[in-house]
């Protein structure tokens, strides 16, 4: 047993708005730059839906991923080591700018400068890469809240294989229609196809928490990785000619504080915390034939932090006690592994993916409601979850590799949830029964009440700051006033979690004299009064 | 000294500058620039690749000019490093040799050239890709495309497919053998056709400008990925943790 921990993410999208706050705060963190304008390291999908890029889920067509040969072995999708390197001149399965969408600004000078007339002036869009004028025809989420759906929704991946598969038809007339929202990150996989594919070996797994990254230095362009991510969610920047992907803001991950995404979540659905897992069974779990295995197979690789045998061999393999500690609280722990009522997406990618979602039960409630039933009585939850076949498929293609179980699983515990806490909290009396159906004790549930409904910031984030005993040694702690917006100017400054809080001060002074830098330090930012670097109106006294 | 002596009057200024101070400095100038490159600017080292913008023509195109260039590096260390008298002892005299090489030299600079031709059309044709296209790209496309035109006219010329023929083997392998061995000997140069001349110093000129360009991402050809486990594991670096100031490619969005 090879014992490693990995940060890990869960989305509860019963709770998601489709704001798009995060992919916002994510854009200014990271992609508002030349050359990646076109790319969200966190986007949200209107489900059912082409998703971004479009289509990306049909591995038929973009190959990404691992497949088992026919001896069994785990190979990756695109192909071998040798036919992807006689392949390098021409990567045969990359998105085209077309898949993703063309970046475009406005001509908002046009607005000031236009002379009077009878009319408004308009600001055109122009092209982001090449500064002309051009037609928006696609985005990132052009179909957002099944805008277009009648037309694009039939060529959502999972919506073609259903109707292969079952025959039958998924509506997308507006009474007849489901929807719900999908926010998607980097998985951050424990079998990760983008790091196997790169032949420069630029990309990596932190062995510390797991995080995915690219090495900057080391890659080449050889697009690979775009191809090798089933999620496509490696980025080819145009402009450096580098690979890209969602960081899980390792900056402010390693100063315990949790991802932007998860920090400005207007919906607060995002949980984070560690996962320990055990590294020498990955092959072999993302290995088991049935791609339906996978989901319990990806189960099995997570220990269980509070036996004393696991947190042995985790101290044994130099994980920190604080970090053993972070685990037993972790969130994600619990509602993965303990209650499963979190899914991974799409396991059949053989990547164990490390970012889960809870399905959301709103479709089924509201299709209840909308037919005048009580859509917080177990029992109608319970037929309903069965009775309304397609959007569970649809789910299961999405969670669990098209296996119904586990989905319906999760959605009897959140119906059972439901319907117990009404009793509870209008002083009925309680119906233990409820909560046993699904395997679980009026106390049990209650905990995932408190867990899905109430849980504090500190409840939600479980996120042990890293360790920089080493680091800090090299670190160069004096030149803290170097960094963005700081007096020291143009050197590149180098903070880690550690001069974060030294930071933390400077940043204090700064907020009160009137900073103007272009610069604004989302990544640091602590989510208290003004960012660094954001311009300030007027001086603060809160500190 | 090779036995077949020619002319053995010094050499003019003009022939002293083309075949001993030319690839001296343009090597120099390649090695240096590299050891530079790679040490200050491995960030700008990529492919920098443009197939997001338009993959049908390049998936046709790239592939040829590669596969093509790729045959056509490997003819020269056949042509220009193999001496005569070695082919000669295994029994292949200069007129089967060239039997032998000239139908792959015809086929791997045809593979080129019109590899290459597509390429550059296909950046001007392409408004995505021609809007991404740099100077030093331009002037890169230039020095080469001249190596390439030349290269294809000379391996033509050598042949006989035009004009008389000629066995580059007796003249400008013996000079670029003796450039390398450092006791360079212009006179053996001075005397080659004039193609062959301008095909060499169009060459050299490229090994100067390689550094500076985008030509270095050959130098980067992954094979060591054969050989590597699939998985990369590496631990956090102490240099690599936290914010920075921006660094090239983390500049603001462009607002043009």
């Amino acid at each position: 047993m090879k014992v490693m921990a990995q940060v890990g993410m869960v989305m509860n999208l019963d709770k998601c708005i489709g704001c798009h706050t995060c992919s916002v705060t994510c854009k200014q963190a990271w992609t508002n730059r030349d050359g990646v304008e076109y790319a969200w390291f966190n986007n949200v999908e209107t489900r059912p839906g082409l998703g971004y890029p479009r289509t990306h889920e049909d591995q038929d067509r973009w190959k990404g991923g691992w497949e088992l040969t026919r001896s069994g072995k785990l190979t990756l999708k695109q192909g071998g080591r040798l036919k992807r390197l006689a392949t390098i001149f021409s990567n045969p399965l990359m998105p085209g700018v077309e898949d993703y969408y063309e970046p475009w600004t406005y001509d908002y000078d046009t607005l000031l400068s236009a002379p009077q007339g009878s009319t408004s002036p308009v600001a055109q869009p122009h092209s982001a890469i090449t500064g002309k004028p051009m037609r928006i025809t696609w985005s990132a989420n052009w179909d957002d809240n099944l805008a277009g759906a009648p037309e694009t929704a039939p060529e959502d991946p999972i919506v073609k294989k259903l109707h292969s598969d079952v025959n039958d038809k998924i509506r997308f007339e507006y009474e007849q229609a489901f929807m719900f929202y999908l926010p998607r990150i980097c998985e951050h996989c424990l079998n990760p196809a983008c790091v196997a594919s790169c032949p420069s070996g630029a990309m990596y797994k932190r062995s510390e928490d797991g995080i995915v990254l690219v090495d900057q230095d080391a890659c080449r362009g050889w697009r690979m990785c775009v191809t090798g991510c089933p999620y496509k969610k490696v980025f080819f920047n145009h402009a450096t000619g580098k690979a890209e992907k969602c960081t899980m803001c390792y900056p402010r991950i390693e100063a315990g504080m949790p991802t932007i995404c998860s920090e400005t979540c207007v919906g607060r659905l995002r949980y984070l915390g560690l996962f320990l897992y055990d590294a020498d069974k990955v092959t072999a779990a993302a290995s088991v034939k049935n791609p339906r295995d996978l989901y319990e197979a990806q189960l099995d690789l997570i220990l269980d932090p509070h036996d004393p045998e696991v947190q042995a061999a985790a101290r044994r393999d130099g994980i920190a006690q604080d970090w053993i500690d972070a685990a037993r609280k972790s969130p994600v722990y619990r509602l993965a592994k303990e209650f499963r009522v979190a899914l991974p997406l799409h396991p059949e990618y053989r990547t164990m993916p490390m970012v889960w979602y809870i399905p959301p039960l709103s479709p089924v409630a509201d299709a209840l409601r909308e037919t005048g039933h009580d859509a917080e009585d177990a029992s109608n939850l319970f037929g309903a979850l069965r009775s309304l076949r397609i959007p569970i498929e649809y789910l299961a293609e999405l969670f669990t590799a098209g296996d119904v179980a586990p989905v319906l699983r999760s959605l009897d515990t959140l119906a059972a949830m439901r319907s117990f806490m009404r009793d509870h909290n209008l002083g009925n009396e309680a119906q233990p029964e409820i909560a046993e159906a699904v395997g679980q004790t009026p106390a049990s549930i209650l905990e995932l009440y408190r867990l899905l409904a109430v849980a504090k910031y500190e409840d939600r984030y479980v996120v042990p700051a890293a360790h920089n005993e080493v680091a800090a040694e090299l670190d160069s702690l004096a030149c803290a006033l170097d960094a963005v917006g700081g007096p020291g100017g143009e050197g590149p400054a180098t903070v880690s979690a550690d001069s974060f809080h030294v930071l933390k001060g400077v940043r204090a002074e700064q907020r009160t004299a009137a900073t103007t830098s272009a610069d604004v330090n989302l990544p640091h930012w602590d989510g208290k009064g003004v960012p660094l670097g954001m311009p300030t109106l007027r001086v603060r006294n809160d500190d | 000294m090779s036995a077949f002596t020619v002319a053995q009057s010094a050499p003019t200024a003009v022939e002293s500058i083309l075949w001993i101070a030319l690839p001296y400095v343009a090597l120099a100038v390649m090695i240096s620039g590299l050891v530079w490159r790679y040490r200050y600017d491995r960030f700008g080292w990529s492919t920098r690749s443009s197939q997001m913008y338009e993959s049908r023509i390049m998936r046709i195109a790239s592939p040829l000019f590669h596969y093509g260039i790729i045959a056509v590096g490997l003819g020269h260390v056949l042509g220009l490093l193999v001496p005569q008298s070695w082919t000669d002892a295994i029994g292949i005299d200069a007129h089967l040799y060239h039997s032998l090489t000239m139908p792959l030299s015809i086929a791997a600079g045809a593979a080129t050239l019109v590899g290459f031709v597509a390429l550059v059309a296909r950046r001007r044709a392409s408004a995505l890709v021609f809007s991404r296209t740099t100077t030093n790209d331009k002037v890169m496309y230039l020095f080469l495309g001249a190596a390439i035109l030349l290269g294809v006219f000379v391996s033509w010329y050598a042949s006989g497919l035009v004009g008389e023929g000629h066995n580059y083997r007796e003249d400008v392998s013996v000079w670029l053998r003796s450039v390398l061995i450092f006791q360079p000997q212009p006179e053996y140069m001075a005397q080659a056709p004039l193609g062959f001349q301008l095909h060499v110093v169009a060459g050299f000129l490229v090994f100067a400008a390689w550094p500076f360009t985008r030509l270095v991402h050959a130098l980067s050809a992954p094979v060591q990925y054969v050989a590597r486990p699939y998985i990369v594991y590496r631990s956090r670096e102490p240099r690599s943790a936290g914010a920075r100031t921006a660094r090239r490619g983390w500049e603001p969005t462009r607002r043009d």
